[in-house]
């Protein structure tokens, strides 16, 4: 009982019959969506905008980052404060595109069995997020986050200036001395003393932090730079979120 | 037109399908390739190496070499590791072609026998048995880290066991593991059956499958060692993505060479969903995983877009993983596993073009609805939004040419478990289907983001759609690849399928109750005007329904372990010795 198909619905044998023709109209509709999405974003003022006080990480924050993204924190802990009531008085301002116009990769994530962590810069002490990497039900009886008293060994950083380099390909203005003085940036963010009067001006704003263990840096010294320094680039003092409607 | 009218029963023989496109094959008893003596030339033939196996076996010793020197030259003891096991595997694949050249008649081997094509079906098996065994590692792996939600201190304070490096092992080993080797087994099967042609390449299908099992155990072992890109589902590094690039040109290459020695006029529907899965799945794997190493002797790279462009580059992957791996390539299973199971034709062919040509157009938009209330541009929300509502419809006419296809069937869904996994897994597909429209809807997402909302509605087109249709296509297959005349026990399905189903029920209910009370927590205001609960409160009331969850994924994975030992069962070629299919004789279909 084969039926031919009538009128118009026999013109689909064009794409039945030849596998490179069905092979070519496939590409041609599944890249429409994507390329009108994605590509304005690489244009528009509002996702291309700097915002005042966003830097590049510091070479001891940046190997935090990179323990965050080893650990998968990121499956947890979004970085993303919505602009509902509720999230910005929870975390605070509303999260920013341009802050995280360095981010390679986002951090965004996409749950919250933790709390989000895009402002969590400076709301704990450096002890605090300590404590609490060792064992979260020490500081947080509830918490069901695992514990990472592992981290408390020798950050393996000998090579931070690769990342910068890489980094600096893909866009991240990091100066060509930023790159050579890695290394001493790094154990320069881990002298709370500031000896290093030029480290400052690299890299305005950031914060010094003590050690675990003197004269040595460890994984968890790398990790809570990297969290102390979340959401506290932009002064929101400052910022005029009227100008960056979108 | 509605195909599938009338006819009488037992005569249904789906060559005479209606319309051509729309064939199923019939199952034809395989013809053993066997070589007598008698039908060998008098004086044996020369032997000498094909191309491929001495080109293959150059290019796997150059690899090896290479690898090696990465391996001596690691810069972190991951890369080191996996430049060892790659150096492994490629000597493995030359003693493999060696070893196989040496066994081999000096002729190629026969495209037809007698007349009929000498279907490939090693690879395919190989690929059956790994998607079952992967599949239970996926699902132990998921139950291990539902527990540990619920009690933090079973990662035993090891780093490799930590919920963080888990949770992607859970999800590789479930999607890309098991689901990818149900693609890429029920493909190859498909695309010989429908085409009525021998798979193309001599060793390019023993490549794909046995490559693709590579990246596996790159990627998987990769996790547990913290390496990983941090990119959902697309987390493995670098070099596992260059490898799987290489096996997944392969492998669209074997396919559409395939498909133009077909000896029917038509390309099924079910090659077409295969190849939108194939072509797409590269094109969104080669953006997203963009990136420059650190160096080239260490696994660590940076993606090269950021922030907000990362973002939605991501997702746009991320939710074409759901909408093309996990939507249009079980799609194809369906087109043909169901209509072959039932006896049936496929309810309708113009159906069948509207809804493919829809369901990808529209599949590729939906990624914003997962960056709702973000910093993304309003505008690309809102076009997320409107395009994941109407996907609805098409997502809809895939479920709805799939349940019709049982029009005149229906009572065979009470003696035939294996057709109503399959049938129940249309049902999750569009209940799934309906549910993830709605939370696009940004009123609907702006509660249920972040939440385990999510998380249920993933599990319920995971388990309930993707593993159902798996789990059918498997018991369909496997006898089938092994010539065996049906699994070794119907009352077995029943069991799993019954055992499997509480699971899902357990699993997605206790995830709606627990992202439902979340999301309303977080935003739960008391009457002064404070926020009424700290997050820990949040975390605190999740308790009961984690436990629950893990529970429905125990049952889960219970179902699979009876899945696998029937199939083992089968393969061996065991009988039940049960008397009529199902539960006894005293069920027969409804005339």
């Amino acid at each position: 009982m084969a039926i031919a198909q009538p009128g118009l619905w026999k013109r689909h044998e064009f794409f039945e019959k030849n596998s490179i023709l069905l092979l070519i109209g496939i590409l041609i509709v599944v890249a429409i969506g994507g390329l009108i999405e994605i590509v304005p974003l690489f244009y528009l003022k509002s996702t291309i905008e700097a915002a005042a006080g966003v830097r590049p990480y510091t070479p001891l924050e940046l190997a935090g980052r990179n323990i965050y993204v080893r650990e998968g924190c990121y499956l947890c802990h979004s970085q993303m404060v919505r602009p509902m009531r509720d999230e910005v008085e929870r975390y605070g301002h509303f999260s920013l595109a341009a802050e995280s116009m360095y981010d390679h990769p986002f951090q965004w994530g996409s749950k919250r069995t933790g709390p989000d962590l895009a402002r969590v810069g400076g709301k704990y002490s450096d002890a605090w997020h300590r404590e609490h990497l060792k064992d979260p039900r020490a500081v947080v009886p509830g918490s069901i986050m695992p514990a990472y008293a592992f981290l408390d060994r020798p950050l393996d950083a000998e090579a931070i200036g690769d990342d910068l380099t890489a980094n600096a390909k893909l866009g991240v203005p990091y100066s060509p001395d930023m790159i050579l003085r890695a290394q001493g940036d790094l154990a320069a963010q881990l002298d709370p003393d500031g000896t290093d009067a030029t480290f400052p001006q690299r890299y305005p704003g950031a914060v010094l932090h003590a050690p675990g263990e003197k004269g040595r840096a460890s994984e968890l010294d790398a990790l809570v730079a990297y969290l102390q320094v979340l959401g506290t680039m932009v002064d929101f003092k400052l910022y005029d979120d009227k100008k960056n409607l979108r | 037109m509605i195909l599938g009218g009338p006819e009488a029963p037992g005569v249904f023989d789906a060559d005479q399908g209606s319309t051509p496109a729309l064939r199923a094959h019939r199952v034809v008893p395989q013809p053993r390739v066997e070589r007598t003596d008698s039908a060998m030339p008098a004086t044996p033939a020369p032997k000498y190496m094909t191309e491929g196996e001495a080109g293959l076996c150059a290019a796997f010793g150059l690899g090896a070499l290479l690898c090696l020197v990465a391996s001596a030259k690691a810069a972190d003891p991951a890369f080191g590791l996996h430049a060892g096991l790659f150096a492994l595997a490629a000597i493995a694949a030359i003693v493999a072609i060696l070893r196989r050249y040496a066994a081999r008649d000096p002729e190629p081997i026969p495209q037809e026998i007698g007349g009929k094509p000498n279907y490939n079906l090693g690879p395919i098996k190989f690929a059956a048995i790994a998607a079952m065994g992967w599949g239970i590692a996926g699902f132990l792996v998921g139950c291990i880290i539902a527990f540990q939600l619920w009690a933090p201190s079973l990662n035993l304070g090891l780093e490799y066991t930590t919920f963080g490096r888990l949770r992607p092992l859970h999800t590789s080993a479930v999607i890309f593991a098991f689901g990818g080797n149900v693609l890429i087994a029920t493909s190859l099967y498909v695309v010989q059956r429908t085409c009525r042609a021998r798979l193309a390449g001599d060793l390019a299908p023993w490549f794909v499958v046995l490559g693709y099992n590579l990246f596996i155990v790159i990627a998987g072992t990769g996790y547990l060692m913290g390496v990983t890109q941090s990119k959902e589902y697309a987390e493995p590094e670098w070099y596992a993505d260059l490898w799987l690039t290489v096996v997944w040109v392969v492998y669209l290459l074997v396919f559409l060479a395939t498909i133009a020695k077909r000896r029917e006029p038509h390309i099924f529907v079910a090659n077409w969903f295969y190849l939108a899965f194939i072509v797409t799945i590269a094109m969104l794997h080669v953006v997203n995983n963009l990136s420059i190493p650190v160096t080239v002797f260490g696994s660590k790279s940076y993606p090269i877009f950021s922030g907000v462009q990362d973002a939605l580059v991501q997702w746009w992957y991320g939710h074409n993983a759901v909408g093309f791996f996990l939507t249009a390539g079980f799609l194809a299973i369906m087109y043909y596993f169901i209509p072959k199971r039932a006896e049936r034709p496929i309810y309708s062919y113009r159906l069948s073009i509207i809804h493919f040509w829809a369901l990808i157009f529209m599949y590729i938009w939906a990624g914003p609805h997962h960056l709702h209330y973000t910093a993304l541009p309003d505008w690309a929300q809102t076009l997320g939004m409107t395009f994941s509502i109407m996907l609805w419809m098409p997502s809809w006419g895939g479920m709805i040419n799939g349940l019709m296809t049982l029009s005149g069937a229906w009572d065979k869904l009470r003696t035939d478990p294996i057709l109503r996994l399959m049938v129940v897994s249309l049902a999750f597909y569009g209940m799934a289907t309906f549910e993830g429209p709605m939370m696009s809807i940004k009123a609907v997402n702006a509660l249920s983001h972040y939440t385990d909302w999510t998380i249920g509605h993933v599990h319920s087109g995971a388990l309930g759609w993707v593993a159902y249709v798996s789990f059918g296509a498997l018991y369909c297959l496997v006898p089938w690849l092994w010539n065996r005349r049906e699994v070794y026990s119907l009352r077995l399905v029943e069991w799993h399928f019954w055992v499997s189903t509480l699971g899902i029920v357990l699993y997605i209910t206790s995830m709606w109750v627990a992202g439902i009370m979340q999301g309303l927590m977080w935003r739960a205001y008391n009457s002064f005007g404070f926020l009424e609960y700290s997050f820990v409160e949040t975390v605190e009331a999740m308790q009961p329904y984690y436990l629950v969850r893990a529970l429905g994924g125990v049952l889960f994975l219970i179902g699979a372990l009876i899945m696998a030992y029937n199939l083992a069962m089968t393969i061996l070629g065991r009988e039940a010795g049960e008397r009529s299919p199902a539960t006894g004789a005293a069920l027969v279909p409804a005339e």
